[in-house]
């Protein structure tokens, strides 16, 4: 009945964030979201596996302080203007993830964190091409990249 | 609304600190957008907008709400997720479409497709 519980999940729970926590709206969230799921249903997407839950509080803590560390390292940047020596480039690095949602999780990941920016992925070749803002050292990208974000996703959607 | 509540003092510097950490973040990925020369490199300023400059207004506005109302107040965490979650979609497309005119024009210091080790 329902196709992807998640999801339904989700919407009731943004319904009553929106509308306030009455039980009236959350009959009518619940009704929404049991549709909007069935009509994603027809649309067939891949459904994501996330196969070890209790490592995304892990993923999510992570990538926050990163996000507050390369804020700070990105405005300094602006401000101040780069140091000798500093300057951005592109990087290729090949991946090993397949699954759709896990790649997606990771742009998300790479875009939000100011000072790198995915610019595309090619299936073929398995490789992203980011851009990063300060390249003073590609091998401490490339492993931030692999060791950091890219082998707890391969664990969490296995 | 539209009048100012009186919110305990630990609320207001909260508020305050949260508010200004947003703003001033915001204004420095803007100024960083007007004075970067290239455009990959002009990719990256918004993003502290779009991460904790849209992140500090939100936790000023939730704290202020929350404590003005005397109820919990945290709608505003969806426009965070909403951002988040949608700022790559518009950033690939710009930088694919770069890329895509860079690469027409055979300009050297973009990597092309097919030779991935090639760098400046």
């Amino acid at each position: 009945m329902l196709p992807y519980p998640l999801l339904t999940l989700s919407l009731i729970l943004m319904w009553l964030l929106l509308s306030g926590f009455t039980p009236g709206q959350f009959i009518l969230g619940t009704l929404v979201a049991v549709f909007a799921s069935w009509a994603m249903a027809s649309l067939r997407p891949d459904k994501p596996k996330i196969r070890k839950w209790h490592l995304l509080p892990k993923l999510v803590t992570i990538v926050f302080l990163d996000i507050i560390r390369s804020n700070l390292a990105v405005a300094y940047v602006l401000l101040f203007g780069r140091k000798r020596g500093q300057r951005s480039g592109f990087l290729a690095i090949p991946l090993e993830i397949e699954d759709r949602t896990a790649l997606s999780v990771l742009a998300i990941i790479l875009t939000s964190t100011p000072g790198s920016a995915w610019l595309e992925y090619d299936p073929h070749d398995r490789t992203v091409l980011l851009h990063v803002l300060d390249l003073q050292n590609e091998d401490e990208w490339i492993d931030l990249v692999k060791n950091r974000y890219e082998k707890l996703l391969m664990e969490i959607f296995a | 609304m539209g009048f100012v509540v009186d919110i305990p003092l630990w609320g207001a510097i909260a508020v305050a600190f949260f508010l200004l950490v947003g703003a001033s973040l915001t204004l420095i990925g803007a100024i960083g957008f007007l004075r970067l020369p290239t455009f990959y490199e002009r990719i990256h300023a918004p993003t502290l907008g779009t991460s904790w400059g849209i992140g500090g207004i939100m936790l000023a506005s939730m704290i202020y709400f929350t404590l003005s109302s005397q109820r919990l107040v945290i709608h505003e965490i969806l426009i965070g997720i909403f951002v988040t979650i949608t700022t790559p979609v518009t950033l690939m497309l710009l930088a694919r479409a770069a890329l895509h005119r860079d690469r027409a024009e055979n300009d050297l210091n973009v990597p092309s497709k097919f030779r991935n080790e090639q760098d400046d």
